[in-house]
């Protein structure tokens, strides 16, 4: 790699990912249309795609290059019988949920924000609060058009070149560019969510809430990172159904456009996330639903799946230096004495964030994909030295119980760790030999993990 | 459908225009497109097609055609209730300095086209009684500099076109609003870099257009309301001053 040629297109330019952890230079291409793109990459190295940045960590930075993909925003065609909607990879979901959640549609899968691009959630295979009863956004997809490293765009679905399908749902764009992809909505009634609340004392109540509403469509919960002892794990859990027009008749329509989010302007110094001004959050949002417990109410889609949209630019709330977010996935047999003891020590470090969240998970559909069998915990902590010595700890926590780390959300795993995590990794490299992505198709994620 | 009203959008093609578009057909207008080439003009009027839920209209144009332009008004299907037009070309100041040619296209396309193809526009509306006119211009018209004056001039003529055809229609019912966007994310500025603060998408100027002229009274809108003090602080530097900056 001391070889790149430097003279390549592209100004020189600096990303980092949702977390701002790390930070890295990489030459800066531009997706214009799908049929410029095997121009754009013929003489590409070490290039990789970026959606809209909203992996945490260094997965969308190129090692050499890295091609931005947002400029392929174009809609192909929507069938309101079948619910099958094609677009451009670089579409962004929340431009489809504009245009589908009127005409009574909404995706199988949506992650946490509304920001991300139909290439990114590809990628990603990402997971919604449903995945232990509809899978991941792979499952949902129907076929999609992969440029190769060679430049060769070739259709791909569970009919044609399934293998390379199977490799690029989940494969964090290190199979090709995703120029577009055809995937199915599910047709909904109204844009209300009915949310009802259970509150759980501590990590087995937890649990057991979140087993008993294996049948509920969206399912949640949020766990207050403060309490330890008896009270350790103790939570939330939201269960959502999409409301029928029946039930919600007097309620007003979501509104459509929505209030503009409000951008946090400056950095906000590191003392925002000591342990009294995230304690204090945490206490007021228990209150706040225990209060509501098992009361149902009625939440607009946007505030029920991507509370967080409402403040643009949150991620600067954790300061200059940036922050990190652990997600893992642990199997459920061993889930809840490992989960117990993860949750000791993030307690134990007191600045752990106010946005624990826990999901069941089913098996994924990818190569790759971080969905599997079990329980995943998701965690926001500075990047500073003392938390990411945390997270060295947690992560020998959860390979011997079986787990893996999610690569949206990783900058600091190691190659031990993910490599016992991804059993299908072998099987991924000989087919990125296969198609020629080795030294072509880098990320700094890839060159860090060596896949 | 009764009483629904029309947009027409000459460029279709303009990412400010498919946002402008897209705008005005989330609140139920119906859309009439204009392209030079309809058939390169696919992707993006496929692309407004799925997003509005229905079939739009391609009308081929080109406005740098002068006297083509009333013939195309005239068979319109519909003569719309609002027309917006984003048409420009930017063009390379280093290059418009040294071929007339190009300078002249840059001219053309950003101020001889539009204005006469709203003028004429202007008329029909005033003769049937009501219309929107909105032109979008540009910052870059208010003062010249050095960096980009071939465009920047056609651009003043364009905002000086429009505040004289205001003026002229001030007391009929016909509106006429400039759009001045300041500095857009767009395929046009793409590869300038661009400070985020004064940089719009085009997202949001579709909306401060559908805003201002359906729902406001504006006769000028900077999208980004701080544009209007930086513009008024750049007109206000002293002309032996002014020369000496490197703008
Ligand atoms: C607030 C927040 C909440 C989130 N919640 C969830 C959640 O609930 N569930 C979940 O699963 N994830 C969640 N995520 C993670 C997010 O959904 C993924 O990281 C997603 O991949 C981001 O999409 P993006 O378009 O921003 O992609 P980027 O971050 O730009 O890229 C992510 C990966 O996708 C690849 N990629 C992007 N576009 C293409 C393309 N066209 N072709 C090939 N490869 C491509 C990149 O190379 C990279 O490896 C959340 C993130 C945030 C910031
Ligand atoms: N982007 C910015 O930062 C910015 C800032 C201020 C003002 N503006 C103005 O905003 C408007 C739209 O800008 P944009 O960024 O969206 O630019 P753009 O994508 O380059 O769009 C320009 C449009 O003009 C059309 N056009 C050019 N010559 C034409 C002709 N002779 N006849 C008919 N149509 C013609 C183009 O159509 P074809 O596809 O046929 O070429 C295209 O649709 C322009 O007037 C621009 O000057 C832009």
């Amino acid at each position: 790699m001391t070889d790149r040629p430097r003279d390549i297109a592209g100004p020189l330019g600096t990303l980092s990912g949702w977390g701002r952890y790390p930070r890295a230079e990489s030459r800066i291409l531009r997706a214009e249309a799908p049929d410029r793109l095997p121009g754009l990459v013929a003489a590409g190295t070490d290039y990789v795609a970026r959606g809209n940045g909203r992996a945490y960590g260094d997965a969308a930075i190129g090692l050499h290059q890295t091609v931005l993909m947002r400029r392929l925003d174009r809609f192909r065609g929507f069938d309101p019988d079948s619910g099958r909607l094609t677009v451009e990879a670089g579409v962004l979901l929340a431009d489809i949920l504009d245009v589908v959640v009127p005409r009574g549609f909404f995706p199988f899968v949506v992650p946490g924000t509304r920001l991300v691009t139909v290439g990114g959630m590809i990628a990603a295979d990402v997971h919604g609060k449903n995945h232990h009863r509809e899978g991941g956004f792979g499952d949902h997809l129907d076929a999609l058009t992969l440029l190769l490293p060679d430049g060769r765009p070739l259709r791909c679905s569970r009919e044609d070149n399934p293998e390379l399908f199977t490799a690029t749902v989940g494969g964090m764009g290190l199979t090709g560019l995703i120029v577009d992809a055809t995937f199915r909505l599910r047709p909904i009634e109204s844009g209300w969510i009915r949310q009802e609340t259970e509150v759980a004392t501590n990590l087995s109540g937890l649990v057991a809430a979140l087993d008993r509403s294996a049948e509920a469509t969206y399912c949640v919960a949020w766990i207050d990172c403060q309490s330890r002892g008896g009270h350790l794990g103790r939570g939330l859990v939201f269960r959502g159904e999409h409301a029928s027009a029946a039930e919600c008749a007097g309620l007003a329509p979501p509104r459509a456009a929505g209030r503009a989010a409000v951008p946090v302007p400056v950095d906000m110094p590191s003392w925002t996330l000591n342990p009294l001004t995230v304690g204090a959050f945490n206490a007021l949002y228990h209150r706040r639903g225990a209060a509501a417990a098992r009361r149902p109410a009625y939440v607009p889609w946007r505030q029920y799946f991507f509370p967080l949209d409402g403040l643009s630019d949150w991620n600067r709330l954790y300061g200059r230096r940036g922050f990190v977010q652990h997600q893992c996935v642990i199997p459920p047999g061993s889930a809840q004495p490992v989960l117990a003891e993860i949750l000791e020590r993030v307690a134990r470090l007191g600045s752990a964030s106010p946005l624990a969240v826990l999901k069941r998970l089913g098996p994924g559909s990818g190569l790759l994909s971080f969905p599997m069998d079990g329980y995943t915990l998701a965690l926001d902590l500075p990047a500073n030295a003392a938390a990411l010595a945390l997270l060295d700890e947690i992560d020998r926590l959860v390979v011997p119980a079986g787990g893996r780390l999610y690569l949206a959300k990783d900058s600091r795993q190691t190659r031990a760790t993910f490599e016992a995590g991804y059993p299908g990794l072998g099987e991924f490299r000989r087919l990125r030999h296969a198609i020629g992505a080795e030294r072509r198709l880098t990320s700094h994620l890839s060159a860090r993990l060596g896949v | 459908m009764a009483g629904r009203k029309t947009l027409l959008l000459v460029g279709a093609t303009s990412d400010i225009g498919r946002a402008v578009a897209s705008r005005y057909a989330r609140e139920g207008w119906a859309i009439v497109l204009t392209a030079r080439d309809p058939s390169a003009a696919r992707r993006d009027t496929d692309d407004l097609s799925v997003r509005t839920g229905e079939p739009v209209a391609v009308l081929p144009l080109d406005v740098l055609a002068l006297d083509t332009l009333a013939a195309f008004v005239d068979a319109l299907p519909v003569l719309p209730d609002t027309v917006v037009c984003v048409v420009g070309e930017l063009g390379d100041q280093n290059r418009a300095e040294a071929d007339p040619e190009h300078a002249a296209r840059v001219m053309a396309t950003n101020y001889l086209g539009p204005s006469l193809l709203l003028g004429i526009l202007a008329d029909r509306f005033a003769a049937r009684g009501h219309g929107t006119i909105v032109g979008v211009s540009s910052v870059a018209g208010d003062r010249g500099r050095g960096s980009n004056y071939v465009y920047g001039s056609a651009k003043a003529g364009f905002t000086a076109f429009l505040s004289g055809l205001r003026n002229r229609l001030a007391r009929g019912p016909v509106r006429v609003v400039t759009v001045k966007p300041g500095f857009v994310r767009t395929r046009m500025t793409q590869a300038l870099s661009l400070p985020p603060l004064l940089t719009a998408e085009p997202a949001e100027v579709g909306a401060a257009i559908y805003a201002a002229a359906e729902r406001g009274r504006a006769d000028v809108v900077y999208v980004r309301p701080v544009w209007r003090l930086v513009m008024a602080i750049i007109r206000a530097i002293p002309e032996p001053i002014f020369k000496r900056l490197r703008l």
